[in-house]
């Protein structure tokens, strides 16, 4: 065939090309983009709709009350043990992971070798891989009987070891996520104090770790957040007691495992303990959402921009 | 449009063109003939990059990029919808300052125009990778790995055979950006020599900063100076009597 | 000479490194502690599941004796489960990262869409089960099939999939879209035929990053009403079912009860870390062996 006519083949083919696949492309990925902002108008509408059912059918004295009973013959609905049991667990889990997920996140980025990097850094992805609900049977059928050992008082369901084993399983996230911002600090920056004869000690926590600190503030932000949000370590080794109590060797229950339970079967649809559970779930939508945020906020004003 | 037996391929047309608020290119005049080479001079950021490039509107790719004036391709304004942008790539084509295969076999390189524009007969495919290989002077080097990945070609035979994929739609122009910068003496050798053959069957534009590639292989040659066409004629009388200081001074190396 | 009032300390400087040292042992003493905390959780499980995970546990259904009980019904449901959520998030998240880096030209609605996903990604996973109810087992009537179960994992994950293909979709070096517009192709073509090949090994680590994620989490599902103790093997997408994740948590919880649901327990988590660490072997190969860098 000669080589007009492979020509004119293709002229032809262009001029006759519909051009559907020009218009109707662009509005197909657009369509497929928009299910993620549909999704997330339907959390908000899901928990607003029968959140508001149930603060309208319950008296705002009773929902900032100590007592929580909602299956008992004159049900009560305070939701202070639940932000107790929230808070308590979130704390003891910070004070695991953000000095250990620190002191890795200085180690790895500042004073490893290239070697040793090679073989911690997998190891902390590991960690971070490693599914909620194994941490959660690490912690009631490992670390609570050792724990019960050590601590005569302390009950088979209580809130210190979920807090540490939530802790343990926060570690990678800080570590990884302080050690990005660190590692960003400019080595020009670590030079001009080498340069004057500091020891590395002296260079990270007075150069690096000042210039990367809206990173790693915001990393523990993050890992606030995650440990609000965290459901089945806390349901399984911390157990469901409502009592509003401050002995961490106790059993209580937090937001995330109290719509847990109550969605396994226990409270029929339409019930004011039905639409409990979609008020927790806003209160805890809306922690974790102005979490996000603030973690957002301090990378944006207090960023180093070099 | 005939003019003393010369055909007119492109005729260019008061075209300015501006990135933003900055113009860079200043009411060009020119007309491109066919089967010539014509070759596009100048120091860096005089504007012969953004001007090839709006021969076959690949400049629009850009953000910002505002035009006014004509670019008539055989009588027809390129910026009107006329002529679809598709089509005009495909009766123009064009070679980059950097090699750019795809990562595919060196047989789907070559076949991609066409195959996207609508062949599908496996004879007649391999008969237009035959053709484009040998017009780029790859076929002997390759016609035993067709099928393998186009990486493992060199530099030079990678240019090639972005030369090779461009004709294989058997385009009237093919635009040539800069074409043997990248490459090494010997690889910018053989694609000079391709070019004599090329001018048979195609009109070529060739954007190069190498005088004395421009000297050695066009016919015509056209001399850029901050966005204006400052001078525009056979080459002979522009290397060897340039009627612009401008121009000779460029030519001697007093500036650029 | 002008005389230089800095005197060096020599006393001082061997303090300041001796400082340095000892901070620097504490620090990879934690590290150590670290290493030895995952050890401890590895070797605690490994021990409780000796004995107890065999071929018959991995075949068999679920029974009052713990001896004979195994965990096929367990595996079938993530099995089914995971063939709804692969294909559902993978065209949904490749398709929005399309969107996001190919056509959409910086506007307001790629910004809308980008901080929507980010807000997805931080979304307490129960939270999605509460979504899943609402949604799809009581508005559309799926109930606690794996249909539902599926869907409400595919939104859990698909945050994931989208930021894993824009990053490969980034990747793509722009010399590749030159080539391909200078031919006179237009998008779809040069997205489908030039851009998406490339980016494929990007695409798949996402999917199988989603995958690993979807394979191990339980809260969204328990709240969705996936019960803990099913005998029935599920065969169709609109049955019941239950995975291995839910059903370490419900061995777990009863534990008390019958001692032997721990074994069990640790059994199943064995199944279910040597199926993550498979798939994230496939992911590490997937990435060395076809990664195209440029």
């Amino acid at each position: 065939m000669k080589s007009n006519e492979i020509r004119d083949i293709i002229q032809n083919n262009i001029k006759n090309k519909k051009h559907f696949s020009d218009r109707a492309m662009p509005l197909f990925f657009l369509s497929m983009a928009f299910i993620s902002v549909l999704t997330t108008f339907g959390i908000v509408y899901t928990l607003v709709v029968d959140a508001l059912k149930f603060f309208a059918a319950v008296p705002l004295s009773e929902i900032f009350s100590t007592r929580l009973q909602p299956l008992s013959a004159d049900p009560s609905f305070g939701i202070l043990p639940l932000l107790n049991g929230t808070i308590l667990t979130t704390i003891i889990a910070m004070f695991v992971a953000v000095p250990v997920g620190m002191a890795v996140a200085i180690y790895l980025s500042q004073f490893a070798s290239k070697k040793l990097r090679k073989i911690l850094k997998p190891i902390l992805e590991i960690l971070a891989g490693i599914p909620t609900i194994v941490y959660g049977f690490f912690a009631y059928s490992v670390v609570t009987p050792i724990l019960m050992r050590l601590i005569p008082s302390l009950e088979p369901k209580n809130v210190l070891s979920p807090g540490l084993v939530m802790g343990i399983m926060i570690i990678p996230m800080v570590a990884s996520l302080s050690e990005d911002s660190m590692n960003s600090v400019p080595t020009i920056m670590k030079d001009g104090a080498t340069g004057l004869g500091s020891t590395k000690l002296e260079t990270t926590f007075k150069v690096v770790i000042p210039a990367a600190i809206s990173g790693i503030m915001s990393s523990i932000v993050l890992a606030i957040s995650r440990a609000i949000g965290e459901t089945m370590i806390v349901t399984i080794a911390s157990g469901s007691s409502k009592r509003f109590t401050f002995d961490i060797f106790q059993s209580m229950q937090t937001m995330t495992s109290y719509i847990v339970e109550f969605t396994s079967g226990d409270a029929g649809s339409g019930t004011v303990g039905y639409y409990s559970l979609y008020a927790v779930g806003l209160i805890l939508f809306l922690f974790t959402m102005i979490m996000n945020l603030l973690a957002q906020y301090i990378t944006k004003k207090y960023g180093e921009r070099y | 449009m005939k003019d003393n037996n010369l055909e007119i391929v492109y005729d260019v047309k008061g075209l300015n063109l501006w990135y933003g608020d900055n113009q860079a290119l200043k009411d060009i005049n020119m007309k491109i003939e066919k089967n010539k080479i014509t070759a596009i001079i100048g120091p860096s950021g005089c504007g012969k990059s953004t001007f090839i490039k709006t021969l076959n509107r690949m400049i629009e790719n850009v953000d910002g990029v505002k035009t006014s004036g004509e670019i008539l391709f055989h009588g027809d304004d390129i910026f009107t919808n006329k002529l679809k942008v598709e089509e005009l790539r495909t009766r123009v084509g064009m070679v980059f300052q950097k090699p750019n295969p795809f990562p595919k076999s060196i047989y789907e390189n070559v076949v991609y125009g066409p195959k996207i524009h609508g062949i599908k007969d496996k004879k007649l495919l391999m008969q237009i990778t035959e053709e484009s290989l040998k017009g780029a002077a790859l076929w002997d080097e390759v016609k035993d790995r067709l099928n393998e990945n186009a990486y493992s070609l060199s530099g030079g035979q990678q240019q090639r055979l972005c030369i090779a994929r461009s004709m294989a739609v058997n385009p009237e122009v093919i635009l040539m950006d800069e074409p043997t910068s990248a490459l090494d003496p010997v690889a910018t050798m053989k694609i000079e020599e391709l070019m004599e053959d090329l001018r048979k069957d195609y009109t070529v534009v060739i954007v190069t900063h190498n005088m004395q590639q421009a000297a050695r292989i066009s016919d015509k040659t056209a001399f850029f100076l901050s966005g204006e066409l400052i001078e525009f004629d056979n080459t002979d009388k522009i290397f060897g009597t340039p009627r612009d200081q401008r121009t000779e001074d460029y030519i001697t190396g007093r500036f650029g | 000479m002008k005389e230089n009032k800095f005197q060096i300390d020599n006393n001082r400087i061997k303090r300041r490194i001796v400082l340095n040292n000892r901070v620097r042992d504490l620090f990879s003493v934690v590290i150590v502690l670290v290493m030895a905390i995952l050890i401890v959780l590895l070797y605690g499980i490994g021990k409780d599941s000796i004995g107890w995970l065999d071929l018959q546990f991995l075949t068999s259904n679920l029974s009052i004796f713990p001896e004979k009980a195994g965990i096929r019904g367990a595996i079938m449901g993530t099995v089914y489960m995971m063939l709804v959520v692969i294909p559902i998030t993978l065209i949904l998240g490749v398709a929005t990262a399309i969107y996001l880096e190919e056509y959409a030209n910086d506007g307001k609605i790629q910004r809308f869409i980008k901080v929507n996903i980010s807000n997805l990604a931080s979304v307490p996973s129960v939270i999605f089960g509460l979504l899943g109810l609402t949604v799809f087992a009581r508005m559309l009537n799926l109930g606690s099939s794996i249909l539902a179960g599926g869907l409400t994992m595919s939104l859990l994950v698909l945050p994931i999939v989208v930021v894993a293909s824009q990053e490969a979709l980034k990747a793509v070096p722009g010399f590749l879209r030159e080539a391909s517009f200078g031919m006179g192709a237009d998008k779809w073509t040069t997205i489908w035929r030039v851009i998406l090949p490339v980016a494929l090994p990007g695409i798949l680590t996402g999917a199988i990053l989603a995958m690993s994620r979807a394979i191990g989490e339980t809260a969204p599902l328990v709240a969705l009403g996936i019960p803990t103790l099913l005998m029935k093997i599920p065969t169709s997408v609109m049955d019941d079912f239950t995975v291995l994740p839910i059903q370490v948590y419900y061995w777990t919880l009863d534990s008390v009860l019958t001692r032997e649901y721990t074994f069990l327990a640790a059994a199943t988590i064995v199944v279910l870390l040597v199926t993550l660490f498979v798939l994230n072997s496939i992911a590490i190969v997937i990435r060395n062996k076809f990664q195209k860098t440029f």
